[in-house]
Parts: structure tokens; sequence; C-alpha cells
């Protein structure tokens, strides 16, 4: 039985990941989990310097899901590379950094100085958070503006590049076009959903950001949805992700197109949530006698 | 440090003791390695509620198989935690949070201070500062009128100053009113309880000269130290983060006051 898949000839293990900003850099959850049994880890989004983030409150519950407003808060690539990046040199797993910025130096800045750390596998851009006012989602989501950036980091990057799109535009195929017409090596989708929540009994705003990014089951169709859309349109491989639980979600991601897939906020409820898709996938595969995953992507369409 | 885990625990027992205020002891192993200022995390059935709720610990029995916590009910998922019933298995997540640093009481006069619902973590610090034999409890509690949880059982372990916002037992006002009234002294404080209680612990603590830990409270979701959501500001850069914030569920819940901007 073979779980193995690749992405921009980078074979991983099993097709389960973590998805950025939900499981820090692997330290937190190694605790609870074997690092080792995942098909790769994809950090909380690293820039050029550190950053802040957002006031405080920064996540709130809703209805099946939950919005979050951190505001990309990083120690910057500097004492990334120290710590992060060594502690995971420990693993038998696949790296890949998610890289933030403000400007289009800003992520050339991380992405150059990333490009001599054998450590790290794949490059994430994230063009799509919701929560930081400069730079980030102003690069997601606008096709030319997605091609621009797409393209300059393809000059400087020396590890392959997965555009991280956001599901807040009008026309997701349209930006997965653009981030492969530009040379992305694969598109991950879908970040976080805009959203709001108002506490009626303060009269204000749950967030201190006002709005944040819905995650969580709540948005599991809309992303299922778009991952379908988007691998219609596009060759380049596809990470799948938004409020993935358990095997079965996994599957209707792969089932819809993706290659691989990643847990995100379920880790938060369930924090052996990762290891149990793994494990999941493969009793599925036993169940239905199937041979090689790979048989399984995009196989409804 | 002992391993977190995510477990199933059952249910020993459960009470309503005050207006909206539930205690629940719950056997699980984690009682092993609890120590007073950590938190668990209790974990909603209905699906619609999908984060765990921090919940401090209260106390330990003798045995270390059993956890007390006591909480208010304040949303859904507090709801349906007080439906819970003897032999109930649930789901709940620790142990979190660093907990009181009991050992700078050794020797000394404490003042040991707790504000509504931040008053359950100061039963289970006062027990065992008893214990040593070596501290000296003074606890000042606030509630807002005459139901006066846990009340009895902190006499257990200390000289008990009340105060209530009504006035209807001890003094009228809040904790640092029961301070003043009752002229109390103290080399050193631990504390939890609502932001402006601890915003005015902070500045009695600096204007005399004392050392206070206090235990701080903000929205969580992962309660591990990934996520960031729960961060408070801090005076210094943090040494996990390398900005002026730490996470509350991991570098805290309990922070000497003089490190935090609250």
């Amino acid at each position: 039985m073979n779980t193995k898949v690749s992405i921009a000839g980078v074979e991983f293990k099993n097709p389960v990941m973590t998805a950025s900003g939900t499981f820090g850099s692997g330290m937190e959850y190694n605790e609870f989990v074997d690092l080792n049994r995942l098909g790769g880890v994809v950090t909380k989004g690293v820039a050029n310097v550190p950053w802040e983030g957002n006031p405080t409150p920064r996540v709130a519950e809703t209805y099946g899901g939950m919005l979050n407003a951190i505001g990309l808060q990083n120690p910057g690539m500097d004492v990334f590379i120290e710590r992060d990046l060594k502690f995971l040199e420990n693993y038998d797993t696949r790296v890949i950094v998610n890289v933030c910025g403000k400007s289009v130096e800003d992520y050339l800045e991380v992405v150059e100085r990333l490009g001599d750390e054998k450590r790290v596998d794949l490059l994430e851009i994230n063009v799509s958070c919701p929560n930081v006012k400069e730079g980030a989602i102003a690069f997601g989501q606008k096709a030319d503006a997605l091609m621009n950036i797409t393209s300059e980091i393809k000059k400087k990057a020396k590890q392959p590049v997965i555009m991280k799109l956001s599901p807040n535009v009008t026309d997701i195929a349209e930006m997965a076009k653009a981030a492969e017409a530009a040379g992305a090596d694969a598109i991950s989708l879908i970040n976080t959903i805009t959203g709001m929540k108002i506490d009626i009994n303060r009269r204000t705003f749950a967030l201190a950001n006002k709005t944040g990014g819905l995650s969580g089951p709540a948005i599991k169709p809309v992303a299922v949805r778009m991952v379908y859309q988007a691998a219609q349109a596009v060759r380049i491989p596809i990470i799948g992700m938004g409020g993935i639980a358990n095997a079965e979600d996994a599957l209707e991601f792969i089932l819809a197109g993706a290659t691989a897939v990643a847990v995100g906020a379920m880790n938060f409820v369930n924090p052996y949530a990762t290891v149990e898709t793994v494990d999941g996938i493969e009793r599925y595969m036993k169940k239905h006698q199937i041979d090689d995953i790979s048989s399984l992507i995009g196989a409804v369409h | 440090m002992s391993t977190k885990k995510k477990q199933t625990a059952t249910v020993y027992r459960q009470e309503n003791i005050a207006d909206g205020i539930f205690d629940l002891w719950i056997e699980t192993d984690l009682a092993q390695d609890a120590k007073p200022g950590q938190f668990i995390a209790v974990y909603p059935k209905d699906g619609s509620t999908l984060l765990p709720r921090p919940i401090s610990i209260c106390e330990v029995n003798d045995e270390k198989t059993r956890l007390r916590i006591v909480y208010r009910v304040a949303g859904k998922g507090t709801k349906e935690f007080s439906g819970f019933s003897a032999g109930e298995q649930i789901q709940i997540l620790g142990v979190l949070g660093n907990g009181f640093p009991a050992e700078k009481a050794e020797g000394k006069t404490v003042f040991l201070m707790g504000g509504g619902i931040g008053i359950p973590p100061m039963l289970q610090l006062a027990k065992e500062l008893k214990e040593t034999g070596r501290t000296e409890s003074r606890i000042i509690v606030g509630y807002r009128d005459r139901e006066t949880f846990l009340k009895e059982d902190l006499e257990k372990y200390g000289e008990v100053f009340v105060a209530t916002e009504d006035g209807s037992v001890g003094s009228k006002g809040n904790v640092m009113n029961a301070i003043g009234e009752n002229a109390l002294t103290a080399d050193l404080i631990f504390a939890c309880g609502p932001m402006p209680m601890l915003r005015a612990i902070k500045q009695y603590a600096k204007q005399n000269g004392m050392e206070a830990y206090i235990s701080l409270e903000e929205r969580m979701a992962c309660g591990v130290g990934a996520c960031l959501g729960c961060v408070c500001r801090t005076k210094n850069v943090d040494a996990h983060s390398h900005v002026k914030n730490a996470r509350i569920c991991t570098d805290g819940p309990v922070f000497d006051a003089k490190e935090v901007e609250i």
C-alpha cells in the first residue's frame, strides 16, 4: 500500500500535514504526537523581523468553528532558523516554511535567507492572511498582484514554492491559474474566511481586530468546493485544508483534487488529529483495497 | 515537567454551590502532577462548541486521584458542563500552565487574594502552603454578594477576610477595601481575579515594595502554546516570542506582576 505523494519533486511519506499557524513549529504538539508520522510540518508564518501581532482578544469561538486575528505574531527569521529549524532537524518529516511579509522586499529577504537552509524542503508563501493591514492578503486578492509576487519569489527561491491562496476572492480558479502561470510549484488552499462576531452583552466586537479569519468544520464545504474548482483549473499540485478533523474529511479533499491535506484549527480540539488522520487514511485504503493513494486524487472529477 | 495529554476522565460528583457556580470533582490521573494555579481544559460535547474551556484547578484530593474545579456558567460550553453528572465520561486536556511559585512563600506572610471566579485556585494554594507549615496565609476574597462559595473550605487553611460588592458580608467593596479595613500586611501576594482587581494589586504591590504573582485570563484556543491566541503584553521582550508578548496558557497563567503590562 502506497501512501506517498509527491509535490514539486519532493516526496512526502503520507499526504497529511499541519496548517500554518495552528501547530507552531511542532514543538508544542510534539508532546502529543510523533512528528515522524506526519507527511510534513508547515510552520507558523515567519517574517524578516519579529512581528508583535494584534491586541487581544485574538480568538473567538463561533458555531462549529472559530475566528482568529493573531496578526502573524512571529519571532523573525533569525530566531526561527536558530531555534525552530534546529528543532525540526531531529525529525523525519518534510518541513514547509510559511513566509509572510508586508512588502515584496520583505518576502524576498526571508526567501533568500532560507535558500541555504537544508532543513527547508518547500516554501509556502502567505499572501492570504486576512488579519494584517499591510501586505499579506493585498497580494492574494488580485490576479495580477499574485502573479507579480509569485514570479518575484520564484526568481529568488531555491526551494519549491507553494502559494497559499485566500478564499476571499470571487473566482478561486482565476487565482489558481495566476499562481500557476507565474511559476508556482504548488498551491495551498484555503486560508481562513474573513468573518466577524459581535458580543451583544458588551455591545462590541468579540475580537480586538474587529474582523478575523474563520476556520474549523464550519468552513469545510467551502474549502472542498474551492479545492475542486482549483483542481479543475490547474495542473500543479494542491494542498487542501479547511476544517479537516479526521480521515473522512481529508479524503473529501483528496477526492476533490488535493494531492496533500493539512489539519488546522482541529489540532486545538484534538491534539492527536494529525496522526489519527494518517491512521484513518490507511484504514480506508485497506478497507477499499486501494494500493496507491494517487488513484484517489481528484477521483470525482 | 509533566507530559500534557488529552484524556477521557470520569465525573466523580458535581454540585451547584452558588448562583451559576458549579463545583465539579473529576477522577483523573492528571491529579498526580497538578499544582495550584495550573489549569485543565474541559471539552464541550456539543460539536458546535469546539474549543476546550480553560478552568483553574481548585483542589486536589489527598490521594491525588481527583481534581476539583469550581467554575461559573458563562456561556454555552460551561452551561453544558453544569449538566455533567456522577459517572459521566468527559474529555479533558491537562495539566496546563505554570502554577503559583509557592516556594517563594517560605518563611513569609502571604496574601492569597481571590476575586469572584478567581477564588477557586486559592484553595489548593492555601492547602499546600499550610502543609509546609512555613507560611502564614491571609486569605482575602471578594464576592458579589452573600453567596460566599468556598469560604468554609478556605477557613481550614488560614484566616479569611471577605469583601462583598453589596456589603452583605465582611467589608463593603473589594479585596483592597478588606486589606485597608483590617489593616493587613504581608511580604508577598498571590492573586487571581478580574483585571481591575489585578491592576489594583499590581499598583498596591509596587507602592509597598512587595512581590506579587498574578494569574491572568484570556480567550484561548489551543491551550498549549501553539496558536498565540492568549497573549499578554510584557514589560520586556519575551524569551520565547522575541516580542513583548507572553503566552498566558504556557508561560503563565501566573506572572510576576512587574513583568506584565495589564
